[in-house]
């Protein structure tokens, strides 16, 4: 765990990016602090890979500041920079032994000799291809070439190393075995990383916090734990895990509890920061779904028991409501619901989180309510 | 081995119905000639200056006539000038190509190949006229008075080196362009990234990772002009004859095809060393059309 008290090492002030009319990063504005590695995860498309190349050095934001170290870097070109990129395609030089990938950047620094070979030889070590040094990246398997790359950057030691999914390539159980790898450098190390994934399973193993960007918006940034179980909105609560969520307005709010008036009646859920009248949406993980044959005191909603299967300890089951939404639930094995009969579904309200909505789902969503 | 009439049918004449147009072709066009280019080179003349076909070393030795031995000298001066001048020029330009967007590059391009498409003989007409005498170049200078009367651009070695190095710049351009945008974009990001700019990542990534398209670029612009005779008459006008002009002199005025033939047999030859060499280097032999 990276300490609270440590500092911005690479701070994003107020970036946009636009391509032609094509806006892909949005009034971006992110602190990165020393030591600690951070993920932007985000689908295709999101601008993360965008944002990661704007701090490389590789696109020039349209408007807005990147101050590394302090300085603002915005205008500056990548070899003018003191941070270093693994590709995703890791670019190692075909032409070059593995030797002399991991020194190049050295070399260009001017490190007298004897201390390339040093740092050279040491991490090869560490990344465990000490073997490899003289052999040329086409000789080397996929896994190989990524701890090069991985070496041919943090040979130089920058001030923070760029990732842009870096594991994409790999076969599933090498990437596995990748990321914890890739957390261990970077302990031992005590470099600060910059990740860019969509991989939201690959992001929770690794990162000490994790941004959320969507459509060129960095949605919430936050430990693993608040991504999960404090989703800053609507998005965020659906892009990570599973969740059920209905739409509503907020009719009551009393201290961090608020009421939502919703289309099948009224419901409970932790909240923050909204008010009375505000469209919201109360996410429900399906493991925190709780659910009764009867109506329980405080607030149900009445639906219909339809699809139960077992995943081994696990039942996932699937409660329709009368309005056709589709609700999941995640229950022991030894506690089925009843086949296709009537159920009421509850949960405690501090298991559940009332997240900000755009205003136009909730639109449609109250658009047939029997009560507007 | 013996064929049943199956395997006959279902391996031999597919193949040899899909083969046979091609060598035929090939021996017909290529092979007959070259035989018919490489027996002449050892026929003598009789008295008249008709071919005998009788055996001699002859023309080889007249080879090495010191008027010949320097001309060979001047034509591998002008062609390695041309090649040198077209490498310089075709480089960036084929860089620039291959690193522009979609619409500016099909422009980039088209300035190669439009030229290409154009009769050779009189792009090269075009420039005696642009530079002659009374040409544009000398009237616009004069008119400008630049000079007080019309300056000799043409008839010498430099005017034959323009003329081949325009005329062939597109054989530069071409393999060296295919190269250059086989090259990963990251391949020059990650070499900015590690520090190097524009120069130490175009000689340390770059060229090193297009050597291919050089040699086969080279080769390309070199051979052609060893042999592009109509060039060096035009432009150059006697004063800086190639080893084309030597060939078309004794095939023509010189009416003495043996020896021509033995010219041209050397200029295959060096064709054919170039290119082994270009292959020893691990050149890669599609890219020079072969």
């Amino acid at each position: 765990m990276v300490p609270m008290s440590a500092e911005p090492i690479v701070q994003i002030r107020n970036i946009n990016k636009f391509y032609g009319d094509n806006h892909v990063v949005r009034d971006l504005d992110l602190d990165v602090l020393e030591g600690e590695f951070l993920t932007i995860l985000g689908s295709s498309g999101s601008g993360k890979t965008t944002t990661l190349r704007m701090v490389g050095g590789f696109e020039q934001p349209t408007s807005g500041e990147i101050l590394l170290g302090g300085e603002n870097v915005a205008d500056r070109e990548p070899y003018e920079r003191d941070v270093n990129t693994v590709f995703q395609s890791y670019a190692l030089f075909p032409h070059m032994t593995i030797f002399d990938n991991v020194a190049y950047g050295l070399k260009m620094r001017k490190v007298p000799k004897d201390e390339i070979v040093r740092c050279v030889t040491d991490i090869l070590a560490l990344v465990q291809l000490t073997a490899f040094e003289s052999r040329r990246p086409s000789q080397l398997s996929g896994g190989q070439m990524q701890r090069v790359a991985i070496a041919r950057a943090l040979v130089n030691h920058p001030k923070v190393l760029l990732l842009d999914e870096p594991l994409g390539a790999l076969d599933l159980k090498l990437r596995k075995q990748m990321q914890l790898e890739l957390k261990r450098l970077q302990r031992k190390l005590n470099i600060t990383f910059l990740y860019v994934t969509h991989d939201q399973e690959e992001a929770l193993t690794m990162s000490d916090r994790i941004g959320i960007m969507h459509d060129g918006v960095l949605e919430q940034v936050g430990v693993p734990k608040d991504i999960y179980e404090e989703p800053a909105n609507r998005f965020v609560a659906t892009f990570i895990g599973e969740t059920n969520l209905f739409d509503g307005v907020i009719s009551a709010v009393g201290g961090d509890i608020a009421r939502l008036t919703i289309e099948s009646g009224t419901v409970l859920g932790r909240c923050s920061g909204l008010k009375v009248g505000e469209m919201a949406a109360v996410s429900v993980r399906p493991e925190r779904m709780r659910f009764s044959t009867m109506p329980v005191d405080g607030f149900s909603i009445e639906g219909i028991a339809r699809e139960q299967v077992y995943v081994g300890s696990v039942l996932k089951s699937m409660v329709e409501l009368p309005n056709g939404q589709e609700v999941r639930l995640e229950r022991l094995a030894s506690d089925p619901l009843p086949a296709d009969g009537p159920v009421f579904l509850y949960w405690d309200p501090m298991d559940a989180r009332v997240v900000q909505s755009p205003d136009q789902v909730v639109y449609k969503a109250l658009q047939n309510a029997t009560f507007l | 081995m013996k064929l049943n009439s199956h395997e006959f049918r279902s391996n031999t004449l597919p193949a040899a119905i899909t083969v046979i147009p091609a060598v035929a072709w090939l021996a017909f066009f290529v092979a007959i000639p070259l035989v018919y280019v490489l027996v002449m080179s050892f026929c003598s003349l009789d008295e008249y200056y008709n071919v005998a076909f009788q055996f001699t070393l002859g023309n080889y030795a007249d080879l090495l006539y010191p008027n010949y031995v320097q001309i060979y000298a001047q034509s591998i001066v002008i062609a390695a000038l041309s090649t040198a001048i077209c490498l310089a020029l075709g480089y960036p330009f084929a860089y620039l190509i291959s690193r522009t967007f979609r619409e500016h590059k099909v422009i980039l391009y088209m300035l190669v190949i439009i030229p290409f498409w154009t009769n050779s003989l009189i792009r090269i007409y075009g420039w005696r006229t642009f530079l002659g005498a009374s040409g544009f170049l000398n009237a616009a200078l004069v008119g400008l008075h630049l000079v007080d009367s019309p300056v000799d651009f043409l008839f010498n070695q430099a005017a034959t080196v323009l003329g081949m190095t325009y005329d062939l710049f597109p054989f530069m351009v071409l393999p060296l362009y295919t190269a250059i945008e086989k090259l990963d974009e990251a391949q020059i990001e990650a070499s900015h990234d590690l520090g190097a700019h524009g120069l130490s990542t175009l000689f340390r990534v770059v060229v090193p990772q297009t050597v291919s398209g050089i040699f086969s670029g080279c080769i390309m612009v070199f051979i052609p002009s060893l042999g592009a005779f109509y060039i060096s008459d035009i432009l150059g006008g006697g004063n800086s004859d190639v080893i084309g002009n030597l060939i078309q002199r004794q095939f023509q005025s010189g009416n003495n095809w043996p020896l021509g033939a033995a010219l041209s047999i050397i200029l295959i030859a060096i064709t054919l060393i170039l290119v082994k060499i270009y292959q020893s280097t691990g050149g890669d032999m599609e890219s020079l059309g072969v």
